[in-house]
């Protein structure tokens, strides 16, 4: 801490160079805190996934629908403790297709399967008690400006109601949300009463979309996976179960490898910063040498010497990694009001920061290293004698 | 013209002396390379996810889906109303007088891509007679057409590509039919690519369906008259809620979503890096000023005017940037154009392959970006050239 001004002062030598150094490392941080965040966001549905959850769905396409008559059946399987269902509504408001998705579930069990949604016990109530009931994630409800007790209008895509007609109205009853950003995304949906929804379509009636189910010990979870596709092999609707995790995984590699892009990406701004800083850096060391020299006439080591100039790169880029990334953190909240729920909610996870701190280090070790050395073996009379 | 001339003196001294700064004007093409890089190949991305789902529509083509679907996944057509659309007045026919219509069931079919196992959504469409005749830009490039009534399948040229065990020759099973591969077809680059095809009625039997999705049919009037025409007649039927909407307008509202966020994130990307490299150009253009003080001093003492000063620290900037801007943009061409991947589009909820394409003016918009970021790095510098007193200048030295 002792020599932290003379770090500065060295640092800030020539004033305009080194805030323009600074801030393109600043721009480097701020692209990895986006960036990375997007990728999070992508992966968020394994992160967020419970072990102790498995999904069930029609074995040959995700988009068949499975009968609602399972439901007794997986209950009856040992170790399930919990099983709910949800169907896909295919939601269109505003004339907007999928402006949200809309599950058509049992109230009770569904919330109970997701614990780590909060719903008040009053809207809980409503919800299961009103025929007509929906509830909504709380991104949802302020984005379109939503207020608890109103009709919802809601058009379907895929269900008609029995009368041939494909928009429907729900009483908005409650609203979901989560404290963990990670699951917050989770709960942009609009849930409806599976007992009204399967009544009143005209097609389809009996179906659902997916079973969740609830197990005691993640350990036993594959075992019971198979036994429930067990039950419904050579029916006319095979299943196939796997743990909610390795299905969230499966739906992120269908969009693709949205990691693999963004670590393209920065492998690019990184490799120009590491370019420019370098140079910035090595001009700055090559126009002090006689001071360097000074510094070792003085009675600096050459350890010390060695270990101020790596200090002083590594100064710099805290200083903009630092920056950059608390830019990153305060610009997110901003874009993820601007996607209000159409995208899930973006965040600078721990992860990052730890990411974030190890490439600064290695930047400034990259940077700082080649000066350093020089810096080690200058001798002092050439020094002196050589420079101008 | 006189100043012109001292223009081309001074610039002439500038870039004479640049393998002298070799490192840092270095750095100011390689970082401007860079922006310009990541802008092309992901604006080559979204172009090539557009152009793929773009170019399967034709203004002469229609397709009819239920009243209230956006996709096909969502619509439904049953087989009465099929039968009626494909008798509806207005509608192409071939020389035995039969209607250009094909009634067309789609369903998802699971298949990993190459080399990995996760299962991914493959779209799956029966057609119907009259498809190769409809869209007759599809052409079998390898094997032969699948036999009417019989399990087999062609297969899109990028589907081939894309996902694994879909060669000519090779059996595939879904549910519990086991199809054949008997060819590969191509249609122009287009979505069609990414799809199998097999006749739809063996399809529907297969796949327990009993209804199609929706009916693409060709025009015999395909002006705006004609269209209406055929939307009114639509419209007039009781029996029939059905959406007609011509084949480009279709396709458009399915590329939106997906194009617009990846040009979106192309976009800020490329925003924030040109920041970071117009600092580096910044820096790397005053430390070369800081060097050659004495110089511009010296010129301006023997009656040079500040304006040429200016002019050439601009013009060596611009090269430089221009430089990159070359660099990048052939970089992007090089590794990206024709490279081919595949993603789930959110409007349709099935895989759709497509190739990068790196257009003339994608390339064209890198260079004007380098340029850009050469003039904000560039200005400055000059300006503070010009300005240094003399006196001083020379007295620093």
């Amino acid at each position: 801490m002792r020599y932290l001004p003379l770090l500065w002062a060295g640092l800030f030598r020539r004033k305009a160079r080194t805030i323009l150094t600074i801030l393109s490392v600043v721009i480097s941080f701020l692209l990895l805190g986006l960036l990375d965040a997007v990728t999070v966001a992508f992966e968020s549905g394994a992160d967020s996934a419970d072990a102790k959850r498995l999904l069930t769905t029609a074995r040959y396409s995700i988009i068949e629908p499975l009968p609602l008559s399972y439901l007794r059946r997986i209950e009856q399987v040992p170790g399930v403790t919990g099983v709910a269902h949800a169907d896909w509504f295919g939601a269109k408001y505003q004339n907007e297709s999928n402006a949200f998705p809309v599950f058509a579930v049992d109230p009770r069990r569904y919330l109970a399967m997701y614990p780590e949604f909060d719903i008040a016990p009053a809207h809980l109530e409503a919800f299961a008690a009103t025929r007509t009931g929906a509830v909504a994630g709380r991104r949802l409800v302020d984005r379109f400006g939503w207020r608890v007790g109103q009709k919802l209008p809601i058009s379907s895509e895929i269900h008609a109601r029995a009368d041939g007609d494909l928009n429907w109205e729900f009483d908005l009853v409650g609203v979901i949300d989560a404290e963990d950003p990670a699951v917050r995304g989770n709960t942009d949906v609009v849930l409806i009463n599976v007992a009204y929804f399967d009544e009143a379509r005209l097609t389809g009636k009996g179906k659902t979309g997916w079973y969740i189910e609830r197990v005691v010990d993640p350990a036993g979870a594959r075992a019971i996976a198979a036994e429930i596709d067990r039950r419904f092999a050579n029916s006319p609707d095979e299943t196939k179960t796997q743990p909610e995790k390795e299905f969230a995984i499966g739906f992120a590699k269908q969009i693709g490898d949205v990691g693999a892009l963004v670590t393209r990406i920065l492998a690019a701004v990184f490799f120009t910063l590491l370019l420019l800083t370098g140079n910035a850096m090595a001009q700055s060391i090559r126009e002090r040498i006689p001071e360097l020299a000074i510094l070792k006439t003085l009675g600096f080591s050459d350890g010390k010497v060695t270990a101020l100039v790596l200090a002083e790169a590594l100064l710099l880029m805290g200083l903009g990694a630092s920056l950059g990334m608390a830019a990153a953190a305060g610009l997110l909240p901003f874009v993820n009001e601007s996607t209000g729920g159409r995208f899930p909610p973006l965040f600078v996870s721990g992860r990052t920061w730890v990411v974030a701190a190890g490439l600064a280090v290695a930047v400034a070790f990259a940077i700082g290293l080649p000066p350093a050395v020089r810096a080690r073996r200058l001798r002092i009379v050439d020094a002196l004698a050589g420079h101008r | 013209m006189a100043w012109l001339n001292q223009v081309v003196q001074i610039t002439l001294v500038n870039l004479r002396s640049l393998p002298q700064r070799l490192g840092t004007s270095l750095v100011v093409v390689i970082g401007i390379a860079g922006v310009v890089g990541v802008l092309v190949s992901v604006l080559a991305m979204a172009e090539g996810f557009r152009h793929t789902l773009t170019s399967a529509g034709r203004p002469s083509r229609v397709i009819m889906l239920r009243a209230g679907s956006d996709s096909e996944l969502s619509s439904g057509v049953v087989r009465d109303q099929a039968t009626l659309l494909a008798s509806i007045p207005g509608l192409a026919r071939d020389a035995e007088g039969r209607p250009l219509a094909s009634p067309e069931l789609m369903v998802m079919v699971d298949l990993p891509r190459k080399g990995e196992s996760h299962p991914n959504n493959v779209p799956f469409r029966g057609v119907g007679p009259a498809a190769f005749a409809v869209r007759d830009e599809v052409r079998i490039v390898e094997g032969r057409r699948f036999t009417r009534g019989v399990r087999e399948v062609i297969v899109g040229r990028q589907a081939a590509q894309q996902f694994a065990g879909l060669g000519v020759g090779s059996r595939i099973g879904f549910r519990d039919s086991d199809w054949t591969v008997v060819g590969i077809f191509a249609s122009g680059g287009d979505v069609h690519e990414s799809e199998i095809w097999a006749d739809g009625d063996v399809a529907m039997s297969a796949f327990r369906r009993t209804g199609y999705q929706s009916v693409t049919a060709t025009l015999a009037d395909p002006s705006d008259g004609g269209f209406s025409a055929l939307k009114a007649a639509v419209a007039r039927d009781p029996r029939l809620s059905i959406n007609v909407l011509r084949e480009p307008e279709y396709y458009a509202k399915q590329a939106g979503i997906l194009s617009n966020l990846i040009r979106v994130l192309g976009y800020t990307v490329a925003v924030f890096m040109a920041l970071g490299a117009a600092f580096g150009a910044l820096n790397c253009m005053y430390s070369a000023i800081a060097s050659r003080q004495v110089e511009i001093a010296t010129l301006r003492a023997i009656g040079f005017g500040g304006f040429p000063v200016v002019v050439s620290v601009m013009i060596e900037a611009l090269l430089l940037a221009f430089l990159g801007g070359v660099v990048g943009g052939a970089l992007a061409y090089l590794y990206c154009d024709g490279a081919s991947l595949s993603t789930l589009n959110f409007s349709t909820f099935s895989q759709v392959a497509f190739a990068f394409r790196v257009t003339p003016g994608l390339l064209a918009q890198g260079l004007l970006w380098a340029l850009a970021i050469g003039v904000a790095g560039g200005l400055f510098p000059a300006i503070r050239a010009a300005r240094i007193p003399v006196a001083m200048a020379l007295r620093a030295a």
